[in-house]
Parts: C-alpha cells; structure tokens; sequence
C-alpha cells in the first residue's frame, strides 16, 4: 500500500520525511575566491589566501556559481530573489575561517516544487549557495575528531560552492525519498549545475525523518541523518530510523530532537549531537559582501536558456504515446525521448516505437540512433517484413554502427517469407505428426510450440512466430 | 608650532617636495632615505614607532627608484618617499603581527592593495608601525610589543589604535604613514601627535589586505604631515579594487587640484552635541576658533544638531565586536601563527587563542560573541543596526543644510600612560567624536589646530557626506593654512 515503510506497521503510523540535498556546483573556481573547484588533487593544492583563511583576504563572489544557482532555482519553480551572504559561525579544524559563508534568513531561491515521475510534487523550500568545507582525517582512536590522535585538513574542498536544497516534508516512503533524489539529480544535471555524483561527494543527501500516529496532523519531533552516501544507504536509513522512532514511542518513551549519524555496517542511526548541544551559530549579514539582487531580465534569458526538463519531457511522451508512466519515465531517464519522438514523426508506430526504447535501448550509445533508420525499422517490424527478433538484431546493428535497416535485414537475409511457403510448411508439419497435430486439435496448448519450433528450425528462425499460430489454428478449423 | 618638541631636529621636506626632487633627479631616493633612516637610528628606540623596521628592504626599493630615474622613468607621485605602514596591512614577505604575539611568526604571502599600490607610485617602505592589538583600543596601550610613545611628549600616549603611525610622522621618522580607521584609529592619533589624518568614504580604499576588525567599518587612509601630502596618498591608494567587493567603483575624487579652492561660500556646520559634555574647555576652544578661521575665509558658520550622534558609542561597541568576534575566529592556531599544543583539536583552538590574544581583544571578542548569540541578537547586534541607520539619516539631514560638519577629534589632548586602562569605558569614550562618521561610512579628517592648556596638540575634525572628499579637503587646506596663524 502507500505510504508503507517496512517494519513499521502503517495502519498506526505515518513516516514523514524530508530531505536537504548539498549539490556542489560545476564552476570552474571556488564560491569566492579563484583557486580551482576541482575534485580531487594532492591534499591543500587547490587554495589560495581566502581558502586558506589568511588575514587580510577578502571573497569576492563567483557571478558563474550565481547563475548556475538560479537554474536550479528556475528549475526548481522557485521565487529568485534578492538574497544575502550571512556568516555561519562555529570553531572547526577544517572550517578556515572558523565561519562559513552561507545564506540564512534572504536565500536566492525561495518556495518552489519537483515533480517526481509519479506526479507527486514535493515542496522546495529554498535553494541557497553556500561554500562548503575542507575534509579532515581523523587518525588514531575510532577515527573520529573526539578521540583522535591527530587530525589532518585538505582545504582543497573548502570553498567549493554549494547549492542547499531544503526540501518540505512531503515524502512519505523510502521509495518517494529516493525518486526524489533521483529526479533532483536529473533537474541538476540537465541544468548543467552538477554532475550529480553521489560517489564523489558531489551530491550530499541529509534526511530528517519523523513519525507520527496515521490519520494526525502534528508533525513528530525529527531527527536528522546524516553520512547518507548513495540512494541505497537513503532508503536503508529511512527504515531503520523509523523504526527506531516507532519502538521508543510504542515504548512509551519519547523522540529527542538530534541530529544522527548513519552508520552503513551495522545498519543503524547513531547520536551525533543533540539539540541541547547544537552550536548557536551567530549568524550574521557578512560585511566582506554585498547583496545580490538578481535582475530580473537576467533572471527571464536564464530562464529562456533552461533545457526542457524531465517533467515536461515526460508530459510530452506520455501525450503522445499514452504510454504508462513507468515506461515513459524510464524512457526519459535514459534520455531516449528525443530520439522516440523523432521517429514517431517519422512515421514509427508509438507502441512499437516505446517497446524498443524500453527493452532494447539500454546501451548508452542508442541516444545516437538516427531516427529515420529507427522509423524505418519500427515500420518494417510493423508491416511484417521483420519478425520482433529479426527487428531486435537490425536495431543493435544500426546501435552499433548504424546504417539503413531494410539494407542490414537484406544482408542478414531476413526476408519476410512468403505465406504460401510458410503454408506449405505447415502442411508437411501436419502430416508428418499426426499424434501431435490430434493433441493440438483436442486443445493441447502446449504443444504449439512444438510446431512453432519445427518451423523455425525449417527456416532458420526467419519465419514469424506469430504468423505460424495463426495458420495452426485456421487449419484446425 | 607653539609646542617644544620632545625630540630633536628640524622638519624634513613633505611628500610632495620630496617625490619633486626625486623625479627632477636634484635628489636621490637613497638619500631621502638615509635621512629619515638616520632619525630613526636617533628617536626609535625612545618613541617605539615601530614593530619592524625593513631597512635593507628599504634601501633595495630606493635603489631601484633610483634607478628608474636615471634610466629616464617617471617612478610615480611618491618617488622614492619614505612611507611606514601600520602592522596590520599585508606586506609580502615581512613579517605583519597586529600587534599581536597570535600571528608570531607569520608572514604575508601578498601585499596589500594600498601597499601594492604606494610601491608601485614609487613610495618605499620603511617599516611596520604598532598598534592597539588588532586595531582595538585608542592609546597604543594594549600592544603586545608595548606602548609607543608621544613624540611631542614621552610620557604620553600617542592615541590609537594606529599610535605607531600617527608617531612616526610626528617624530619624522616618514613624511607619511597608513593607518586604519574603524572608530578613530586614525583621526584620533593624528590630533593627538599634531599630524594630519584621514578616513576616506568607507568604500574608496580598498581593505584587501587590511587584516579585518570591524569589516563594515574599517577603513584604510594616510597620516601626513601636510594636507597636501595627505591628499596625494589618497589618490594613490584610493579608487576601485575589484579583489574587495565594498570597494566603490570609479578613482578616488581628484582632491589635489582643488587643495587650493578655498572655503568661500562653503556652508560648515558646528556639531551641538560634539561641543558640551565630555569635551574638555580648551579643546572646544580651539574648535570653536577654527570656525572663526573659517568663517573669515569666507564660509558660512553655523552650530547644528545631529541628534543621533549621541547614540554612536553604543552602537559602535556593538557592530565592530561582533565582526571582529568573527573576523578574529580564523586564528585558531590550525593553519598559521602560535599553536599551543593540547589533548584535543578543540583544546588546542582554546589554549592557543588564550596565549595568544592580549585582555581587550578578549574582552571585545566576548562583547561581540554576546550581541549575535541567539535570543540576543535583535536586542544588541539589531538594535545597533538600526541605530546606525538613524545616525546616517540625522547626518543626511544635516549634510542638506551643511557641505562639511566640524568638531573636536578627540575629547582631550594627548593623556597619560595608564590614565585610562584600568577604566574601558574611559579609553572608549576618546572616540566618541569619531565613531559616527563610521558607522554612517563618511569620510573624515583631522587637522591640528593649534595647542591646549598643556601646550599639545588638538587636533579638529573636518567630516563630509559620502564622496565629499573635495570639500573636507578644502577645508581640512584653509584649516591648515590658518593654524599657524590663529
């Protein structure tokens, strides 16, 4: 049913959740200053005075890590808005400034929605820009700072910049979680904000989950994840949190309000730090800064610029296709729909069109199927030239190395048989069994595939299944 | 100048005289040097001007001025002009403390931009000034190298926080000095070593490279001891700095060609609540005399009120602590300066941080911390906001009647060592005439005037709207020229 969670009996209760997503920025430099924003590199390269947090450096904002913000933002069906730098401030070895530069009461992306394939649509509530911070290892004791030995710092991180996405508290299953992501993600790579990349950090995914008896409104105190590294561990941890949170409240005791660490081996939430002791952050307006007021015929040719985006895409698909949302989702997904729509205007047939794209498109490289050849293909399919295998081998030719399909059919020798030949071999079928051609008339089903099998060893698999039961059953009469 | 100097020798040629003979080649950079090296040799060790003194550094960059003009290059308006530098301006490869023991040891990898920009007009270095640590304080006092000294008397303070500076130019050490500016720290030292000082519009001189106290306040501007000398660094330092996102776009307004206007027909105001309580008589006497000067010289004098005013100093011990409780976070002991090792990352930050700051930067570091903590910070860091704006509304309101405002800089003349440390709010209250024009982000200058009843200098506060340089430096040119007179 809906809204189920495993483990967590849904007739009593409902999950709630909400994610914030950290997507790092594809610019070229950092949010302020110009060492470079690429992944990787030898610890402490890729700095400069302000990474370093040196006296006297000042930031400056990178106007590209603005723009890319704002796609997202228009993406994302939000206000883009006149914002504000403020100063995050608390004491950590791999924070240089011991403050981060983020925004906090004015973002530049404020209330917007994402579509999910469903047709759900989750609320944003702000997309902001934030620089991020450098990467500290923990060495000696269980690897965390508490305990530690020593510690070293890669600044080469710190000051890349950052897009956080707060998503509202629509989800309600582990499965909406993760196609949120998922469909995150795709909005932020067909914006060219990101690469997406969970394994490299590159999108960062916080979970704040809650329960609360089904059928109430209140929503019940949360706690957030973190340490979420792939939409695996998401679901993985949605589960295990509820639970946890069902069990003490069944137990009568209560949800604190924390912030936890997902622990991936043992399957688990940890406390990290309550709210008792979350920092008091002190924000605010950082005067190294001005403010940033988009203008708003700047703001409309982004938004002229933006690509179409999933949603629409997949709008578009379905309206044409009447396809099911599942296959036109995933057709979207691999980015096939250009390609099937291009052939549908070229006269394929939708259905066919949609069945190839779904079960034999899976290869990377199909984005680059010319859609007259696939047209082409779906039509000689349909008008019975090709049987469905014979359709399925010429396609991952004209994958591999494209070409004409009725010039790679001829090659292969896939010549649509003759009926009256394939009649003729029908007819010897019949009369050299007689046993199995009595089972078939009495309604054996079975053993229709014995004939369909022995004609398509006759012909070496260029005869048409389905053709060959239709003459079966017209002799049976 | 009716005070006896407290250290030997005569004036020196200004900037502008200086770079003259340097450029026409009737003097050379190496000797313009050796000459104030030489006073140096004989006052330093008594005033303490200095944190650093960058001699040979010195010499190097005099050469090569040196150099350039005999090859026939225009070195720029500052050839070969001995310039020192407050400790808390980035200098490349020369050790920039603050005044701090926490930055021990470290040297910049870069030049600040004001720095960058004197070299490159020809000026040469000669060495770091102290300061109040990390610019907080009014006296020179809370120095982790100790006080410096008054030249016009020893056993005075020399203002704050740029004391060193004001000093230097005093003693003759330099023509000219930097400094910065964030509730006084230039103009007050200034009137207090009789030399002249200026905080630009905040916007006009870049920071990058200014290590940051109050961010929103901190301004960068000269010490000289001639108004003219004064207004060529400010050409020279001033103007766009696309590395420093308040900097204001466009070159620092041409001052120097209008040093000459005069004050006819300019409308000057006469600051009420800069004039009563807390003003000691014979400062206010020397003020009240430079508007007569004024008025003879052709402008129209009248006293106003700029109600808001009074609100300044509260206000001030809001904003600039709370920056600088996030400014002065960075130094943590993780990547630079003193590090005092302990069990945990958490402890090191702490027993670094506690070795390593003096007692007022702790203090304003805790002020500060206390106005943004949440529950706290509409009452305190909110408030102040909001007070500033109706301080820049009551000084709009009156920069509509007035071209430029006047008042005393400093409540006093120079006052006694220890006079004032055991009090906070006393030292405070020296910049209560200069605080506002902080926070509204004015520009303002101080012009000595004369002496007090203790035969040192007073010095007069010239203050200007937004970008009304040219008038706070016309009047800061007949100011100067009537002081002698009057």
């Amino acid at each position: 049913m809906s809204g189920a969670v495993a483990g967590v009996d849904p007739e009593r209760w409902e999950v709630v959740i909400g994610l914030e997503v950290h997507a790092e920025l594809a610019t070229r430099t950092k949010l302020f200053s110009s060492a470079t924003a690429e992944f990787g590199g030898e610890p402490n390269t890729h700095i400069d005075p302000l990474t370093l947090g040196l006296p006297g450096s000042l930031p400056v904002l990178n106007a590209h890590a603005v723009e890319l913000a704002v796609r997202v933002g228009l993406a994302l069906h939000c206000t883009v808005q006149r914002s504000v730098f403020a100063r995050k401030n608390y004491f950590y070895p791999d924070q240089p400034k011991n403050y981060q530069i983020s925004q906090y009461d004015l973002p530049i992306n404020a209330d917007g929605w994402l579509e999910l394939p469903s047709g759900q649509r989750v609320g944003i509530e702000r997309a902001h820009l934030e620089e991020d911070t450098g990467k500290s290892t923990h060495v000696g004791g269980g690897g965390r700072i508490h305990d530690a030995r020593y510690s070293l710092v890669d600044l080469n991180r710190a000051g890349v910049p950052l897009l956080e996405i707060v998503g509202r508290p629509d989800l309600r299953t582990p499965e909406e979680a993760r196609a949120y992501v998922s469909e995150l993600r795709a909005v932020l790579v067909a914006v060219g904000a990101s690469d997406g990349k969970m394994e490299e950090g590159s999108l960062r995914v916080d979970c704040n989950v809650s329960v609360r008896p089904r059928g109430t409104e209140e929503l019940g105190t949360r706690c957030e994840i973190k340490n979420i590294n792939s939409l695996r561990s998401l679901g993985r941890a949605i589960v295990a949190e509820a639970a946890r949170q069902v069990d003490l409240i069944e137990a009568g005791e209560r949800v604190v309000q924390e912030t936890r660490h997902w622990n991936e081996d043992d399957g688990r939430t940890h406390t990290l730090r309550s709210k008792e002791e979350a920092d008091d952050y002190r924000y605010f307006p950082d005067p190294d800064l001005v403010e940033v007021d988009p203008d708003p015929a700047w703001v409309e040719q982004i938004r002229a610029s933006l690509p179409v985006l999933p949603a629409e895409r997949r709008h578009r698909l379905a309206e044409r296709t009447g396809a099911s949302g599942e296959t036109v989702a995933l057709v979207v997904e691999r980015g096939l729909d250009d390609l099937c729509l291009a052939a549908i205007d070229a006269g394929a047939d939708p259905a066919r069109t949609l069945t190839h794209a779904e079960h034999n498109l899976s290869d990377e490289r199909s984005r680059d199927l010319d859609p007259a050849a696939f047209a082409a293909l779906v039509r000689m399919e349909v008008d019975g030239q090709l049987t469905a295998t014979q359709a399925k081998t010429v396609l991952a030719e004209l994958v591999d190395s494209g070409g004409d399909p009725a010039a790679i059919a001829a090659e292969r020798g896939f010549e649509a048989m003759d009926t009256s030949e394939l009649e003729g071999l029908v007819d010897d079928l019949i009369a050299a069994h007689p046993a199995e051609w009595q089972r078939f008339c009495e309604g054996d089903g079975k053993i229709t595939g014995f004939f369909v099998g022995q004609v398509m060893q006759a012909t070496r698999g260029q005869a048409d299944g389905k053709a060959v039961t239709a003459l079966l059953a017209a002799r049976r009469g | 100048m009716s005070v006896e100097r407290a250290l030997s020798g005569s004036p020196l040629p200004s900037a502008v005289e200086t770079a003259a003979a340097v450029r026409a080649g009737h003097r050379s950079a190496v000797e313009v040097l050796g000459e104030r090296l030489e006073r140096i040799t004989a006052d330093e060790d008594r005033v303490h001007a200095f944190n650093l003194v960058t001699a040979e550094r010195a010499r190097a960059a005099a050469e090569s001025v040196d150099a350039r003009v005999a090859a026939g290059e225009d070195p720029g308006p500052l050839a070969g002009v001995p310039v020192a530098v407050k400790d808390n301006l980035c200098t490349q490869g020369v050790a920039t403390t603050c005044s701090s023991r926490i930055l021990a040891g470290w040297e910049p990898p870069y030049d600040a931009t004001v720095v960058d920009r004197l070299q490159r007009a020809g000026a040469v270095v000669v060495g770091k000034t102290n300061l109040d640590e990390f610019a907080m304080g009014s006296s020179t006092e809370h120095s982790a190298t100790g006080p410096t000294r008054n030249p016009h008397d020893l056993s005075r303070v020399p203002g704050g926080s740029s004391g060193g500076s004001a000093a230097a130019v005093a003693a003759g050490f330099a023509p000219i000095a930097l400094g910065s500016d964030t509730g006084g720290s230039i103009r007050q030292p200034a009137a207090l070593c009789g030399v002249v000082g200026v905080k630009p519009t905040y916007g006009l001189v870049s920071r990058l490279g200014l290590v940051a106290f109050g961010s929103s306040l901190d301004q960068v501007g000269p010490f000289a001891a001639t108004v003219a000398d004064a207004a060529v660094v400010c050409e020279v330092v001033g103007g766009h700095d696309p590395g420093d996102s308040t900097s204001l776009p466009g070159a620092f307004p041409s001052v120097v060609e209008h040093l000459d206007d005069g004050v006819d027909g300019l409308r000057v105001g006469l600051v009420t609540e800069m004039l009563g309580d807390g003003i000691a008589g014979d400062v206010a006497a020397r003020v009240r005399a430079a508007a007569e000067a004024l008025a003879a010289a052709g402008a129209t004098v009248e006293e106003v009120s700029v109600p808001a005013v009074a609100y300044g100093l509260s206000a001030y011990y809001l904003v600039a602590p709370a920056e600088a409780s996030s400014n002065l976070a960075r130094y943590d002991g993780v990547r630079y300066g003193v590090r005092v090792d302990a069990p945990t990352a958490g402890e090191m930050m702490e027993a670094s941080r506690t070795a390593g700051f003096g007692d007022e930067v702790k203090r304003r570091i805790m002020l500060g911390t206390y106005a943004l903590s949440a529950g706290y910070y509409d009452a305190f860091y909110g408030k102040a906001l909001r007070v500033r704006t109706l301080i820049r509304a009551d000084f709009d309101a009156a920069y509509e009647r007035f071209d430029v405002l006047v008042s005393p800089t400093s409540p006093t003349t120079a006052f006694a060592f220890g006079d004032k440390t055991a009090d906070p709010l006393q030292m405070y209250l020296n910049d209560v005439c200069t605080i506002p024009t902080n926070l509204a982000g004015h520009p303002a200058a101080s012009v000595p005037f004369g002496v007090g009843d203790d035969g040192l200098p007073v010095g007069v506060q010239v203050m200007a709207p937004a970008l009304g340089e040219v008038a706070m430096f016309r009047t800061a040119a007949v100011l100067e020229a009537s002081a002698g007179a009057s």
